[in-house]
């Protein structure tokens, strides 16, 4: 998997001069089959690509992605009781797998998820008896004959039509989103409370999580990631600011405040800080495609987890572990607070996620191998093979390696996405959106 | 690009900075992050930890100094036996080095009017047992104030202590003039014992005001019972006199502080407190009767 290359780069600029907040990508999420690409920006913006392959009978096919679709999912909404404008942000995206022609997604901003079906029209009807081609109504004395209107074809038109709102159920700002394996319902999860809804009814929703204290004051931990698993039903999983996972089985109880198991590992000591609350945090929870595991994300590392072990993560990998001496100069302007998420390759065998200096980081489980890549104009013309980055943590710079004082901090990499089956990658920088490819041997 | 030259992890700065966090996100766009003002809090609470840690230590320092002072003073007046000249030198010498920081700290610390009984006892009473058990060739003289009770080293011996005198003193030796028992205690309890019993000098009624956008009415309730339990917090800050604190002290003042954690050391402070200073204050008048 080592050779990615560039193949397609798309800037967000709403303005073309100015970078305006609206442009910052806020979530990447491949559709089940990897053919559609779906992007959300802090604008409430959603973009969706659509993979187009040359040649794909040929060994080294290309693949490229292009705009599919482009909607407004989200405004920004103002709630009058408390005072409060509600972001449009778009949080998280979420495909439902295809069940006919069209295709349909969960889109969530801070209060309100909605499914919006996107369909295809490459046809219209032509030849009405009553009215004119431009829509005129004829009069009704030159109506002679009457005849079957035919479909002809015409440009492809996507559309996207919102075809359910699922609002007012979420005190907290909702954090994740995830699709059941049956296929027929979904959960939400805000700080303290998680909700599952049935896709077909949007007027109430079951609250199955809630660890909401009696007393506020007791507040300890909230809720930073849920996801259901990937084969079992039942079964869901949901990360703390404590960096605890809870797994929970919904056969067991309508409530599932008791989990059914608990994964910490106990924190070590000498690493203690004034800051080890803040990096502890787990930002992003995600099973594995086999079910067998789980990664979690807090601020500097990445951890594999056996759902047969509580104790102690399998795996640990250190993202940038340099980080912990700064983390001083990070809390002061905000970087600790960045949640980075992470993701699977299509086989389980590679787990990747972002970090700061447009760098991304990828670690190969089996062959105990990591790589750090940079995802930049600069850097790498289109098709050209991305060259493996080093930081140096201290002691003397080799050439070729940057220093921790010369990372950009504004530059990060929160969102990646990786394709179900072959070796695409989606990273999104701040407002930039690029497409690798491994090459396919 | 960040200025990545280390920023001073003192906890007074960590303290500022999660408080201006906190008082920031109110008027950001989307209302309140819970999630993020609690790890900010958590911040809060270390940096709160180590800071009441460091500032009683300091004050305990300052105390060492102005009770010596001021027990001397009145030892001087008590006692109808004139000083020689060279004892007082030893005296001058002593009370120069005992301790190398301002007294005004320890004086705007422990002035409130109901404590100063309580923190005279505490700190008097070492002085009395400065005398270290094993000395037995010396003649404890309680009009002569011991310099220093850390190393229990009578006046003349308080050039040698200077060193240890800025370092931190970690036992308190007390002895008790009724019993004779020598009895050690920890820095730590007469720390929280003295200065807490300042702190709970009349809270101030200060009115917060709180009129930040929380995210929902629940918040609403649930910060405004937790903003009159962080006025107690208040005083731990406005006891002590600097600038920084006092403007500590404001910031909590107008958005409060809700999270428990920030609150149970406080509630452990109080109760050592009260059992410390009963202590102190018996063996202080026995002291006192004993002259």
């Amino acid at each position: 998997y080592c050779c990615f290359r560039k193949t397609c780069l798309f800037t967000y600029k709403n303005n073309n001069a100015i970078l305006s907040n609206s442009d910052i990508i806020s979530t990447v999420e491949f559709n089940h089959t990897g053919e559609l690409l779906a992007t959300g920006d802090k604008g409430g913006r959603v973009v969706i690509f659509q993979q187009e392959i040359e040649n794909k009978n040929q060994p080294q096919f290309r693949s490229e992605y292009n705009v599919y679709s482009t909607f407004q999912s989200h405004e920004p909404e103002f709630d009058y009781l408390k005072s409060l404008e509600i972001e449009e942000k778009i949080n998280k995206i979420r495909w439902l797998p295809q069940k006919n022609a069209a295709q349909f997604l969960l889109s969530t901003n801070d209060k309100t998820i909605k499914l919006w079906k996107i369909s295809e029209r490459d046809k219209r009807p032509e030849g009405y008896n009553l009215k004119e081609e431009d829509g005129r109504y004829k009069d009704p004395n030159t109506i002679t004959g009457l005849r079957v209107p035919v479909l002809i074809p015409m440009d492809l038109m996507v559309e996207a039509s919102p075809r359910r709102v699922f609002a007012n159920a979420h005190t907290y700002h909702i954090n994740s989103i995830s699709v059941n394996s049956d296929d027929e319902t979904y959960l939400s999860a805000d700080d303290l409370r998680i909700n599952l809804w049935n896709l077909e009814i949007t007027d109430r929703s079951f609250n199955i999580v809630d660890i909401k204290p009696a007393n506020m004051e007791e507040l300890t931990e909230v809720i930073t990631a849920a996801e259901f698993h990937p084969l079992q039903c039942n079964t869901f999983v949901y990360s703390s600011s404590k960096g605890t996972i809870r797994l929970c089985d919904m056969r067991a109880s309508a409530l599932c405040d008791k989990h059914s198991k608990l994964f910490e590992e106990p924190e070590d000591p000498s690493n203690r800080s004034f800051f080890s609350e803040i990096i502890s945090s787990i930002s992003d929870v995600k099973f594995s495609h086999n079910g067998r595991y789980m990664m979690t994300r807090d601020y500097l590392s990445v951890k594999i987890w056996d759902l047969n072990m509580e104790n102690r993560p399998v795996e640990t990998y250190q993202v940038h572990e340099y980080l912990r001496s700064k983390l001083c100069s990070l809390y002061e302007n905000d970087c600790i607070f960045d949640k980075f998420e992470c993701c699977w390759n299509g086989d389980d065998s590679v787990v990747m996620t972002g970090s700061y200096n447009n760098f991304f980081r990828m670690f190969d489980r089996g062959q105990r191998r990591d790589m750090t890549l940079e995802a930049s104009r600069e850097n790498s013309k289109p098709m050209q093979v991305l060259k493996p980055r080093k930081v140096c943590a201290g002691g003397k710079r080799k050439k070729d390696e940057i220093s921790v004082d010369s990372l950009d901090f504004n530059k990060k990499i929160l969102h990646t996405a990786w394709h179900p089956q072959d070796n695409i990658i989606a990273v999104a920088t701040t407002n930039n959106l690029y497409i690798f490819q491994d090459k396919v041997n | 690009m960040i200025n990545t030259m280390e920023c001073a992890v003192d906890a007074q700065s960590l303290i500022s900075i999660s408080l201006m966090k906190i008082h920031n996100s109110r008027t950001q766009r989307g209302g309140i992050k819970l999630h993020k003002n609690l790890l900010v809090s958590y911040v809060l609470r270390n940096a709160r930890q180590v800071y009441i840690k460091e500032k009683y230590a300091e004050i305990y320092r300052m105390q060492q100094y102005e009770e010596v002072m001021t027990v001397c003073n009145e030892i001087q007046e008590l006692n109808p036996l004139d000083l020689d000249a060279e004892d007082a030198d030893d005296e001058e010498q002593a009370r120069a080095t005992c301790c190398s920081e301002e007294a005004s700290l320890c004086s705007s610390a422990c002035h409130r009017g109901t404590a100063q009984s309580a923190t005279h006892a505490r700190t008097a009473s070492p002085l009395f047992g400065c005398s270290s058990p094993e000395d037995g060739s010396r003649e404890p003289d309680p009009y002569y104030y011991r310099s220093c009770c850390m190393e229990a080293s009578p006046v003349s011996h308080c050039e040698q202590l200077p060193a240890s005198n800025t370092t931190h003193c970690n036992k308190t030796t007390v002895l008790d003039l009724d019993t004779h028992v020598v009895t050690t205690v920890e820095n730590g309890y007469l720390h929280q014992d003295c200065c807490c019993d300042a702190l709970q000098s009349p809270a101030k009624k200060r009115k917060v005001e709180f009129d930040c956008c929380i995210s929902d009415a629940e918040e609403l309730s649930d910060f405004t019972a937790a903003r009159k339990r962080a006025k107690r917090e208040e005083c731990s800050y406005s006891s002590l006199d600097y600038t920084d604190t006092s403007n500590i002290s404001n910031l909590i003042s107008i958005f409060g502080s809700g999270f428990s954690g920030l609150l149970s050391r406080q509630a452990d402070l109080e109760q050592i407190c009260s059992k410390q200073v009963l202590a102190s204050l018996g063996a202080w008048t026995r002291a006192i009767v004993a002259f």
